[in-house]
């Protein structure tokens, strides 16, 4: 968006001109001509495309980042690949006729054919069918699990850093017992005593489990942020603390939260199978990427298309997670435009 | 506007020992204390001591005025600056704004103050947030104390953005898009926006290239003298902080050990810490008289635990017996001009001119000195 520079160097000269008495008469000072100088370090200001003219709309974080983020191709294939998904978690019929529970056995294993381009599962169920409906489960779980953790983490560790003090050493102690339990061995505890077939309880589980690890890499930025200069400059004008959250810590903090947070994501629904293979996830006849993983990983190599198929699908979801958190967090990043 | 700066430079040039003295000063210090605990100790943390970094600090900032706080390094000087513009509480000791007690006032009643004290940071880098506009950081000042100027803040920001050198046009710009002096420009016109009765400004220089230092400092006198806003200038350079400053603190370990006005301070200094300084300062003058150097041994003491008695002591060579056991008052000695208050109970020569031997306290020093007079 190449737009039209303004005119540069400015130098109105005038307003500027050296006081009498300048600092050449101090001693040390020597010979410092404030004229030349004044007018050179304007010129060197840099010019970008961004320099908007008098007629340029008032810029923002998120403006910017949004209008930069449209321009990124990452972003835009990773949209892409999201909005896909979600569709078809909302609509799996569209693309899949088949049903993911009509199973035949005699085509247990089998591999593509006419009609079944993904072949057959161990149980003679379709995987495609079952791989285009397992995108619901999850990524409701992962998506769901992601948001749940990073908002409990981020706002419990974030008031801990930004607080500090008891509030800090209270939530710090929490956080390492929750650190300290097996999160495998807490899943057979926690959810044997489950009986709902939904995806709930399972997401509950994550963000219980999962909120520590967010809550102290955001504990960690927000302590980074807040020993800012511009923190205290904003304290220094009586801003309030909530203003000082909002419009100074958080988006000075949030980078990490995001990478993280992104990465995550891909471990929720990885961590959904791993409950699922031991019985105490999502059960049949819920049909999930994970299920469907944990089930074929026996027979990889007599018929490897059964792992392939759902676990390929796993991995080009995390991508594109992981891709968006990264578009996001270079954009809102000034300095990286 | 220099043709006008004469005019307006009244108020601020006004030899300060001529001052009317019944003019209420704007700001009063009195025995500031700030102590921040060490924690320490197994299995419950409790104060194991205290880093007493500013100890019993007293001055006036009138109106108008530019008062100069210098010392060394970890003297307390920003600490001071902290506790005046309220970023800190006092642990003991007053503050008193335009006659008010400001020292443990809470957020909502420091309120109504915050807009006529600023603060301008040493790090221009740190001090503006990296993913504000220009005009955002410029306009907070506003916006938090819910000023419209006339004509709208986004027509104020660009009037300020030129009164401090800057393009106006630059008002949709991020911080990291200027230059250091042009960022610290920045802060100024943060810092004036509210058009304030005082300025803390932090070393606001000492981060900048030495030829950018100037023209913020001009910028600086110049808002000084059209805004007649009162300055407290921390810094550690003598040279800008006498061209800047009327009246000069000289600070050590927490205390002011010397404060007068800029002349009868750069000529006549009593303190024998503030002879060591005036020593330092390099002259590139090459007719001009050999000044006597004064070089102290060692570094400062730790705040932690500060010598008794005259806390300068420890390094000072005319330190005697007294000097440990009681602590000298801050008061005007024989000799001083009026307002001239110096603490010290030997104190040196008023004059700078060269004593005709150096005085070398470090004993490395010194052994090289020896042998390079030898050789």
């Amino acid at each position: 968006m190449p737009e039209p520079q303004p005119p540069e160097p400015y130098l109105s000269g005038g307003g500027r001109a050296p006081e009498d008495g300048a600092i050449a008469a101090t001693g040390a000072g020597g010979a410092m001509d404030l004229a030349t100088s004044e007018g050179t370090t304007l010129e060197k200001t840099p010019g970008g495309p961004e320099g908007t003219g008098p007629a340029g709309k008032p810029r923002s974080l998120w403006s910017d980042a949004w209008r930069d983020l449209r321009r990124n191709p990452i972003f835009i294939i990773s949209g892409l690949i999201i909005v896909f998904l979600v569709f078809i978690s909302l609509w799996p019929s569209l693309i899949a006729s088949g049903n993911p529970l009509s199973c035949d056995l005699a085509k247990a294993q089998e591999g593509s054919q006419a009609g079944h381009p993904f072949g057959f599962d161990g149980q003679g169920c379709d995987v495609y069918t079952r791989t285009v409906y397992g995108a619901r489960t999850s990524v409701t779980v992962g998506v769901c699990a992601t948001i749940g953790v990073s908002l409990l983490g981020s706002v419990l560790g974030g008031l801990a850093g930004f607080f500090g003090g008891s509030w800090d050493a209270i939530l710090s102690r929490i956080t390492d017992v929750f650190f300290a339990i097996p999160v495998v061995l807490g899943g057979l505890v926690l959810l044997s005593v489950v009986t709902s077939s939904t995806v709930w309880p399972v997401i509950g589980f994550m963000v219980l489990l999962g909120w520590p690890q967010l809550s102290r890499i955001a504990r960690g930025s927000v302590i980074t942020a807040k020993q800012n200069d511009y923190v205290q400059a904003a304290r220094a004008l009586g801003a309030s603390n909530s203003r000082m959250m909002l419009r100074h810590i958080l988006p000075n903090a949030v980078a990490p939260v995001i990478v993280v947070a992104t990465i995550a994501l891909g471990t929720y629904i990885a961590l959904e199978a791993t409950l699922s293979y031991l019985g105490v996830g999502l059960k049949p006849p819920t049909v999930s990427w994970g299920i469907d993983i944990s089930a074929a990983s026996p027979y990889i190599r007599n018929a490897p298309h059964m792992l392939l198929w759902p676990a390929g699908a796993l991995a080009v979801t995390v991508l594109a997670f992981i891709m968006l958190g990264d578009a996001v967090r270079d954009a809102l990043d000034p300095k990286l435009r | 506007m220099s043709e006008n700066t004469n005019s307006t430079t009244a108020v601020a040039d006004v030899i300060p020992g001529q001052r009317d003295a019944d003019s209420a000063p704007l700001l009063q210090v009195r025995d500031l204390k700030k102590h921040f605990p060490i924690k320490g100790g197994f299995p419950i943390r409790r104060t194991v001591g205290a880093v007493k970094a500013v100890d019993g600090v007293s001055f006036d900032v009138h109106p108008g005025e530019a008062l100069g706080l210098v010392g060394e390094s970890g003297c307390g000087k920003s600490t001071t600056g902290r506790l005046l513009t309220r970023l800190y509480e006092p642990t003991e000791g007053t503050v008193t704004y335009n006659g008010q007690d400001i020292s443990h006032l809470n957020r909502r009643q420091l309120a109504p103050i915050r807009s006529e004290i600023q603060m301008i940071f040493q790090d221009p880098y740190a001090s503006l947030n990296p993913r504000q506009t220009v005009g955002s950081i410029i306009s907070g000042p506003m916006e938090i104390n819910g000023i419209n100027p006339p004509g709208g803040r986004e027509a104020r920001v660009r009037e300020l953005l030129e009164i401090v050198g800057l393009n106006p046009e630059h008002y949709n710009r991020f911080p990291h898009e200027f230059s250091g002096g042009q960022r610290q420009r920045i802060g100024v016109a943060r810092a004036v926006a509210l058009e304030p009765k005082l300025i803390i400004a932090d070393e606001p220089v000492s981060a900048l290239d030495v030829s950018i230092q100037a023209q913020v400092i001009n910028l600086l006198q110049k808002v000084q003298r059209e805004m007649g806003i009162a300055f407290v200038f921390i810094a550690h350079d003598l040279a800008i902080v006498r061209h800047f400053s009327q009246r000069i603190a000289v600070m050590y370990l927490g205390k002011v050990v010397e404060i007068a006005d800029r002349e009868s301070l750069y000529t006549r200094p009593r303190h024998p810490y503030t002879h060591a300084l005036m020593s330092a300062v390099p002259n590139a003058d090459i007719d001009a008289e050999k000044k006597e150097r004064i070089r102290l041994e060692g570094d400062v003491p730790s705040p932690i635990s500060p010598p008794s008695g005259c806390r300068f002591r420890t390094r000072c060579w005319k330190a005697q017996d007294k000097c440990a056991t009681e602590e000298p008052p801050l008061v005007q000695i024989s000799g001083s001009n009026e307002g001239h208050l110096t603490a010290c109970h030997f104190p040196e020569e008023p004059t700078t001119v060269d004593r005709g031997e150096d005085i070398v306290l470090d004993p490395a020093l010194a052994a090289l000195e020896e042998s390079g007079e030898n050789a």
